[in-house]
C-alpha cells in the first residue's frame, strides 16, 4: 500500500474490489446461513434458537471480512466464504425440506 | 495485501474508516447528544413545567382527558411524568386518521391536567432519530446506520490487530509532536473506552438484527410476525364487543401492580377499547428500571372488572442476552452520573473517529507538503472531514438557536428547526470547499465556539430561564444543558485558536520549502 496510488496496476484495483464484493456479498451469504442454521439446528426452543443464530451471525460476518482482506489472493477470498456458505446451505436445505411437511 | 496479517489489518482498518467515517462521526454525536434526549426536549420546550411526580394522580388525569377528547378512539397510549421527563404525555388512534400515521399525541401539565401550550419542537428526539434513520426514509437509513455499526465493530477489531501492542501504547502519550501525538491520542481514547465502543457497535447490530439479518427467522418461521409474538409473549386484543361499559378507574390498576412489583415505575399504559365491554389495559415497567427490557414486567387487565389477565412470561437466557446488549446500548436505566459517563464514552467515541479521519489526511499531506497544490482527492478528503465535524457542530447550534429564535407560533416550526440544522450543515460544506483548509477549520470552530458559548445567553435573554434562573430553583436539565453548551464553546474556542495559529511543527517543515503553509500564516 507504499505505492503510488497512479501506479497500481489494474489487476490489482480489480482483485480490491474482488474481495470487497466477496467479504460484502460472500461474507453476508455465510452470516445470513449462520443465522438460518443456528435457528433450525440449536437444540433450543424456536424463538432462543433464532436469537441465537442472529446473534452468533455477526461474528461470522466479521470473521468474513478479516478471512477476505487476509488471505494471500482474492479467489481464496471467494472461496472462504462461499463453500462454507455452500455446506451449511445444503445442511439448512436439507433440515428446512424435512421440517416442512 | 501481500505484506502479512497485521498491515492487511492495517490496510482495512484505514480504508473502511475513511469510507465509513464521515458518516459515523455524525451517527456517534448525535447518539451521545440522544443521551440526554429528555433533557435536550426539556430545553427546546422550556414551558413545561415540572412538578412533584404522583403517579395515581396523573393517571387519573390522563383518563379524564382521554374519556373527554378521544371516547372512541380503539387504543389509547399513556405515558407518566419521570424524573427526565415533566410531561404527561397522551396518545391515541384517531377515528378519522388525524396525526402523525393516525395517531394524536399530546402533552399535558402534570399538576393541572391541561394540555401544554408548548412550541413546536422535536428537541432530542431530533437527534435521536437522526443517529439510527439519518434522515432518511425508512427502512434505508436504519440500514446504512447498521452497516456503519458494523464498520465500527470492524474498525474495532482490525484497530485492535493493528496495534497489537495496545496497552503499551495506552501509556504512550507524545504531546505536541503533530502526526504522532494524533495517533497516540486515537489509540489512547480507542482502548481506554473500548468495552464500550465494543458495546455500542456490536449492540447496535442487535437492536436491528431482525431486519438485517431475517434469514434465521424467516426460515424458522415464515414471517417476523410469530417470531415477534413469542419473543414479546403478546397476547391477543379481543375485537370491541359494541357495547358500552365504563372502563375502570386506571389508578387501581396501578395499584394493583404495585402489590405485585413494590416501587415500580411505569413505562407505556395501553387501553385497548376503552369504553368498551372488551376493554384491555396493559401497564408495562418503565425501562428505566432494569438494564434489560422485561417482558415478565408487564400486566394485562380487563378493563371493565379490573382483573388481572396476564402477567408477561418470564425472559429465556438468550433472551436476556439480546435484552441486555439493547438495554445497555440505549442506557435508560442509567442514573445523572451513570449517564454522564455514558455521554463521556460518546465523545471519546466520536473523537476516535474525528482522529481517524484527521491522521488519514495528515499522513498524506506529508507526502505533498513539498507541492502547491494538494491533490484533488485529498483535498476532497480535507473538505469532507471540516462538513463532517465542525460543519455538524454549527448544524447542532443552528438548530438550538432556531428553537429560541423562530416565533412560537410559526406554521410548521419543528421543520424549520430541521432545515436550520441542514441549511447550517451544507453552508460548512460549501465553505469549506471555498476558504483553505486550516483556515476553514479555524472560522468554523470559531463560529462554534460563538454559537455555542452564547446560547446560554439567548435563552436567558429569550425565555427567562437562564443559569442565574435555573441553578437557583435546582433545574439541573435546564442548568446542565446552558453549562454543556457552555464548555462546548470554550472547548471550540480552544481549537479555533489553535488552527487560527501557524503551526508548530509543520511551520519546521516550512522552512524547507512548503509555499502554502507560509501563505496561509500571513
Amino acid at each position: 500500500m507504499n505505492r503510488k496510488a497512479a501506479g497500481l496496476p489494474l489487476s490489482y484495483r480489480l482483485a480490491v474490489a474482488s474481495r470487497c464484493l466477496a467479504a460484502c456479498g460472500g461474507g453476508y451469504v455465510l452470516a445470513a446461513q449462520v443465522s438460518v442454521s443456528g435457528a433450525l439446528l440449536l437444540p433450543m426452543a424456536q424463538v432462543d434458537a433464532a436469537l441465537t443464530g442472529m446473534l452468533l451471525s455477526f461474528v461470522f460476518l466479521l470473521l468474513a471480512f478479516i478471512w477476505c482482506f487476509a488471505c494471500s489472493n482474492a479467489w481464496r477470498a471467494w472461496a472462504g466464504v462461499l463453500l462454507p456458505s455452500l455446506a451449511l446451505g445444503l445442511v439448512n436445505g436439507l433440515v428446512y425440506w424435512m421440517k416442512t411437511p | 495485501m501481500k505484506e502479512g496479517f497485521r498491515q492487511a489489518m492495517a490496510w482495512l482498518h484505514t480504508w473502511t474508516g475513511l469510507i465509513f467515517g464521515w458518516l459515523l462521526f455524525a451517527i456517534f454525536l448525535t447518539g451521545t447528544l440522544a443521551y440526554f434526549k429528555e433533557e435536550i426536549s426539556h430545553w427546546a420546550k422550556p414551558e413545561v413545567n415540572s412538578h412533584p411526580l404522583d403517579a395515581e394522580r396523573s393517571l387519573a388525569m390522563a383518563q379524564r382527558y382521554l374519556e373527554a377528547n378521544a371516547g372512541t378512539s380503539s387504543n389509547w397510549l399513556i405515558r407518566l411524568p419521570s424524573e427526565r421527563e415533566p410531561a404527561l404525555s397522551v396518545g391515541w388512534r384517531d377515528p378519522q386518521g388525524q396525526g402523525r400515521r393516525g395517531f394524536v399525541r399530546k402533552e399535558l401539565d402534570a399538576a393541572s391536567g391541561a394540555e401544554v401550550q408548548a412550541r413546536e419542537s422535536r428537541g432530542g428526539d431530533f437527534f435521536y432519530r437522526f443517529h439510527f434513520e439519518l434522515q432518511m426514509p425508512y427502512p434505508w437509513g436504519r440500514w446504512l446506520a447498521s452497516c456503519c455499526a458494523f464498520v465500527m465493530l470492524l474498525g474495532l477489531v482490525t484497530g485492535i490487530i493493528t496495534h497489537k501492542k495496545i496497552f503499551k501504547e495506552f501509556f504512550t502519550f507524545r504531546p505536541g509532536k503533530g502526526q504522532r501525538s494524533w495517533l497516540d491520542g486515537h489509540n489512547a481514547i480507542g482502548v481506554l473506552a473500548l468495552p464500550f465502543h465494543l458495546m455500542i457497535s456490536y449492540s447496535s447490530l442487535v437492536i436491528f438484527m431482525y431486519m438485517v439479518m431475517p434469514a434465521g427467522i424467516l426460515a424458522s418461521y415464515g414471517n417476523s410476525g410469530g417470531y415477534f409474538d413469542e419473543l414479546f409473549g403478546r397476547d391477543e386484543v379481543p375485537e370491541a364487543a359494541g357495547e358500552r361499559v365504563p372502563l375502570v378507574p386506571l389508578p387501581q390498576l396501578y395499584a394493583k401492580v404495585q402489590q405485585q412489583a413494590p416501587g415500580a415505575r411505569m413505562g407505556f399504559i395501553q387501553v385497548y377499547n376503552p369504553g368498551d365491554r372488551n376493554a384491555r389495559v396493559s401497564l408495562a415497567r418503565a425501562a428505566a428500571d432494569s438494564v434489560a427490557y422485561k417482558r415478565s414486567a408487564n400486566w394485562t387487565f380487563d378493563g371493565t372488572s379490573g382483573a388481572l389477565l396476564t402477567q408477561g412470561a418470564p425472559e429465556s437466557a438468550a433472551m436476556m442476552t439480546a435484552f441486555t446488549f439493547v438495554g445497555l446500548h440505549m442506557g435508560n436505566f442509567a442514573g445523572p452520573g451513570l449517564r454522564w459517563l455514558y455521554f463521556v464514552f460518546g465523545i471519546a467515541g466520536t473523537a476516535v473517529i474525528g482522529t481517524g479521519l484527521v491522521m488519514w489526511l495528515g499522513k498524506r499531506q506529508l507526502k505533498h507538503a513539498k507541492s502547491a497544490h494538494m491533490p484533488g482527492e485529498l483535498r476532497l478528503v480535507e473538505v469532507l472531514n471540516i462538513a463532517s465535524m465542525s460543519g455538524l457542530l454549527l448544524g447542532v447550534a443552528a438548530f438550538f438557536w432556531a428553537n429560541r429564535l423562530l416565533p412560537p407560533a410559526l406554521e410548521g416550526r419543528d421543520g424549520w428547526e430541521i432545515d436550520s440544522f441542514f441549511t447550517l450543515w451544507a453552508l460548512a460544506l460549501l465553505h469549506a470547499a471555498l476558504r483553505p483548509g486550516r483556515r476553514a477549520w479555524g472560522e468554523q470552530l470559531a463560529l462554534g465556539a460563538l454559537a455555542f458559548g452564547l446560547l446560554p445567553l439567548l435563552n436567558a435573554l429569550t425565555t427567562g430561564q437562564g443559569l442565574n434562573h435555573s441553578l437557583a430553583v435546582g433545574d439541573w436539565a435546564m442548568a446542565g444543558f446552558d453549562l454543556t453548551a457552555l464548555g462546548t464553546g470554550l472547548f471550540l474556542a480552544w481549537a479555533a485558536g489553535k488552527m487560527l495559529r501557524a503551526p508548530k511543527v509543520v511551520a519546521k517543515r516550512a522552512a524547507k520549502g512548503d509555499k502554502r503553509t507560509a501563505l496561509e500564516a500571513q
